[in-house]
């Protein structure tokens, strides 16, 4: 009992410790957090409808889910870029990760476009 | 001032090592071109082989008629009566490469025909394969080690078996695709950008159009992506290199329509999508790690992973289930023949019977990639030191494709950049030891070494101390220039401004440097060994692999004799019957008939129906009525038969025959091939069984034959005198037969316009019936 509500304890600490240190990142990078928080949920709605109405046409599904997936995907490789703590990327102009970010999403949806169906 | 000129002195010689580098890759590019021209040399610009003709007619096809009847054309002149979709069942990157540089040229008023595009696609994408290749090593090691790695892959003979002008196949382009999004992904891991993996992605895209070898990229990355993870090498650099990848290559892939929704829901793809959640999974746990303090995270993993593995357990086994309820798992028949060599062998025949498919012996590792064969080990040394990100993937590139070059002989196509690349590294380092060895023991230069303290040109072990000083994840290449004999090998000077005169690294050079005698005599011996190669490479692209195939030559004490039978055989075809006659022949002849020929035909080189194949093998093997009765039901008009008896060229249907038993025997059980051999011998003289002396390849290519030498029908294939001699066809008349006898064609004979009379009809009626009862399996057969 002891040890359970210990445990419990210490996963409040826990929660309360990655609420503070992620209240401490900059606006930017919450802003591109909530894009992917975005992207992802509407692929989860997808994948939800999916499951209920079924599979047909399949490529307009897998057209959906990988756009929201896709994007969310570049925009973690922006977050990454943008990021001032990675020190890897420290002389790499954030206009310029943007630039890239946009050329690839055009990619991306031109794709998605054309596979839609 | 002494600084400045020093700067000067630095940027001429960055100038004259990039032009240089410049001319050396020109070169390299024109050598790639012109050793792959033999055969337009020897024989003429005419496309070889077998599936060329097929990948020329789609060719022609696309330029008449325009891409969007490519893409839905549904070809009725094969595979009668079944048809095929060509295009959902090509891999339409090489059609659409040639056809677009016609189109290019065609709008210049270049009026280059179709034939010559095709021909000469495959020497220009090889320069370029050698271009990305420099480009690849470059990233993995330096400009030295990628111009060594070119020059390599512009000779290597495997990569000129699948390349000369003429072989206007798909691994002409394919290998070019790979070697570039191999670069591009290097390219990526290395810097980091996004713009890079797009290219790699689009590039991937490419490769997915141009070959089904593209499972070999999509398997190895994500296992190169594990190996990082798992060896603590994940870096933000990864992510970007590989998710945009995986996501916008799946979608790319998918668009292919050879590939449609294959790209995923095959096995062969589940490692991508496997290795995207677990580098998801550890992307997190290490941001997660940046934000917590270390007591808060220990808790965190062992809270995530008692949650995470029940789950994880539970999808698994979900996952697993999916996967058994298939037969064959999930995976294709020939990438299971890749995984279990004995698979094909065991279960599909088809597969097993293509001479490419089978393992190679050691001496094709001799033949095919020659000297590399001992340079690879040296090069896998060298690139652990040090070991990058870049160098480990190479080394898996390299250790993967030895095993499946291990398995088919046609891979060891794919294991020929590799080997360049291992090869050019290991060239270029040993050049680098030694001519750093030389260099620290001329007299005059060891003098100017005392003056310039602070440059010292970097070798691997300098960097090993060197790590130590400047921290960077990026292989920065500072390699040694030095003048040496041999003009297509220049490694590059840069004069690295170390930032503290690292007087401790001069010493640790002083001692790794060998006697000057033991270099010099090393140099040349390395330069022996490059004209070994050279040497080799001219004369297997030559002797070995320029023959067209479709033309013969061979020497005698009068000259020289070509055997251009085929090419007539389809001439005559084309001229002297009708356009919707139909040609019945084995499979392998299929692709050349329709391009050449411009007839319908039932099967060919594509194979994806086994039944069909087994039809035709059947009727092959079976006697003259029951032959004739297969194919009247296929509405044939004209059998065609390969035979070289007369001149002794050995890819006859004879010698062919008995997969045309075993295959007919996987689907038409009455055919079983111990009939057809004698104690388990296959013999076509007075030994053969009566079943092989009555069967319909026996006759249609014996025919005739014993009145060529006066009786005695003395096969030069099989070294024997044929069993029967006189032959007389009932239901076949022949038609046709070439110069050398190497093609014959014969004509289905139209059934009896009336029966002669009562008494005649019982006797035909009885001896039908007896037939059937001989047979005694009249019931099973399909044809009755």
């Amino acid at each position: 009992m002891g040890k359970s509500s210990a445990t419990s304890k210490d996963a409040q600490a826990l929660f309360h410790s990655l609420r503070s240190a992620y209240a401490a990142t900059p606006t930017n990078l919450k802003i591109i957090d909530l894009y992917v928080m975005f992207a992802v949920a509407t692929a989860l709605i997808q994948v939800v409808y999916v499951a209920i109405v079924g599979s047909f046409p399949f490529n307009s599904f897998l057209s959906g889910v990988l756009s929201c997936v896709g994007t969310a995907v570049l925009a973690v490789c922006l977050r990454i870029q943008v990021n001032k703590e990675n020190k890897e990327f420290k002389d790499l102009p954030p206009e310029r990760a943007f630039a890239d970010f946009v050329l690839c999403n055009l990619v991306l949806h031109l794709v998605i476009m054309n596979f839609l169906g | 001032m002494a600084a400045v000129e020093t700067a000067n002195d630095k940027a001429l010689r960055y100038a004259f090592g990039n032009v240089l580098c410049f001319f050396i890759l020109l070169l390299i590019g024109v050598l790639a071109f012109s050793i792959r021209l033999f055969s337009v040399i020897k024989y003429e610009s005419v496309i070889h082989e077998f599936d060329p003709y097929f990948n020329y007619r789609v060719t022609q096809f696309l330029i008449k008629n325009g891409i969007y009847d490519f893409w839905n054309w549904f070809d009725d002149r094969t595979w009668y009566p079944l048809g095929r979709v060509i295009g959902g069942t090509v891999y339409p990157g090489l059609t659409l490469t040639a056809g677009t540089i016609w189109r290019i040229l065609n709008s210049l008023n270049i009026p280059l025909s179709v034939e010559t595009v095709c021909v000469f696609t495959a020497p220009i994408f090889s320069a370029f394969a050698a271009w990305a290749t420099y480009f690849l090593t470059k990233e993995v090691k330096g400009t030295g080690a990628g111009l060594t790695a070119a020059a390599l892959l512009a000779m290597v003979p495997s990569y000129i078996s699948r390349s000369v002008a003429g072989s206007y196949d798909n691994e002409a382009v394919a290998i070019f695709a790979l070697i570039f999004t191999f670069y591009l992904y290097i390219k990526t891991l290395n810097t980091g950008s996004l713009f890079y993996a797009t290219l790699n992605a689009i590039a991937y895209f490419y490769m997915v159009c141009s070959w089904g070898g593209y499972t070999f990229i999509i398997n190895l990355i994500p296992m190169h992506a594990l190996l990082c993870i798992v060896t603590g090498r994940y870096s933000p650099r990864l992510y970007i290199a590989y998710c945009p990848l995986i996501v916008l290559g799946t979608l790319l892939a998918a668009l292919v329509p050879v590939v449609g929704f294959n790209a995923v829901l095959t096995s062969e793809h589940f490692a991508s999508f496997l290795v995207f959640i677990i580098i998801h999974v550890v992307a997190l746990a290490y941001y997660i790690k940046g934000l917590l303090s270390p007591k808060m995270f220990k808790f965190a993993v062992t809270l995530v992973v008692s949650v995470g593995l029940v789950l994880c357990f539970a999808v698994i086994a979900v996952l697993v289930a999916l996967v058994a309820s298939s037969p064959t798992k999930g995976w294709s028949g020939r990438s299971l023949s890749l995984l279990d060599p004995t698979y094909a062998s065991k279960y599909i025949p088809i597969i097993a019977s293509v001479s490419e498919h089978q393992p190679p012996t050691w001496p094709s590792y001799f033949m095919d990639i020659n000297v590399l064969a001992f340079l690879v080990p040296a090069g896998i040394v060298a690139c652990f030191l040090p070991l990058s990100d870049a160098s480990s993937f190479v080394i898996l590139y390299i250790v993967t494709s030895v095993y499946f070059s291990g398995v088919m002989v046609r891979l060891m196509l794919v294991l020929a950049p590799a080997a360049c690349i291992m090869s050019g590294i290991a060239l270029s380092e040993a050049f680098g030891v030694f001519t750093r060895s030389i260099k620290f023991q001329l007299p005059g230069v060891s003098q100017s070494q005392q003056i310039d303290a602070k440059d010292n040109g970097s070798e691997p072990s300098g960097d090993v101390i060197r790590n130590d000083i400047v921290k960077t994840d990026r292989h920065d290449e500072p390699v040694k220039e030095r003048p040496l004999r041999r003009n297509k090998k220049k490694d590059k000077e840069n004069m690295e401004k170390a930032s503290k005169p690292s007087i401790k690294s001069k010493i640790e050079n002083k001692l790794l440097v060998l006697p000057l005698e033991t270099s010099i005599i090393a140099l040349f011996l390395l330069v022996l060994l490059g004209a070994f190669y050279v040497v080799h490479c001219v004369w297997a692209a030559a002797e070995a692999y320029s023959a067209p195939s479709i033309v013969l030559t061979s020497h005698s004490h009068d000259g020289l004799h070509v055997f251009d039978d085929f090419r007539e055989a389809y001439a005559w075809l084309s001229h002297n019957t009708d356009v919707d006659d139909k040609v019945a022949s084995w499979w392998d002849y299929g692709y050349q008939t329709t391009a050449m020929a411009n007839r319908t035909v039932i099967v060919d080189n594509n194979t994806w129906n086994n039944t069909h194949i087994a039809t035709v093998g059947t009727a092959m093997s079976s006697p003259e009525k029951a032959a004739w009765e297969i194919f009247n039901s296929l509405d044939v008009k004209y059998v065609l038969v390969v035979f070289g008896g007369l001149v002794g060229y050995s890819s006859d249907d004879i010698n062919k025959f008995l997969w045309m038993v075993r295959i007919g025997g996987g689907v038409f059980p009455h055919i079983k091939e111990p009939d057809y051999l004698r104690d388990g011998q296959y013999r076509i003289d007075s030994q053969a069984t009566p079943t092989m002396l009555n069967c319909l390849m026996y006759k249609l290519s014996y025919y005739r034959f014993a009145d060529t030498d006066g009786g005695k029908a003395y096969d030069r294939v099989r070294r024997t005198e044929i069993g029967k001699k006189n032959i007389k066809l009932t239901h076949f008349e022949e038609v046709f037969t070439t110069h050398h006898w190497m093609v014959r064609l014969y004509k289905l004979k139209p059934p009896r316009n009336r029966i002669r009379s009562k008494t005649k009809k019982s006797k035909s009626k009885s001896s039908s019936t007896s037939n059937q009862k001989r047979r005694g399996t009249g019931k099973k057969n399909p044809w009755h």
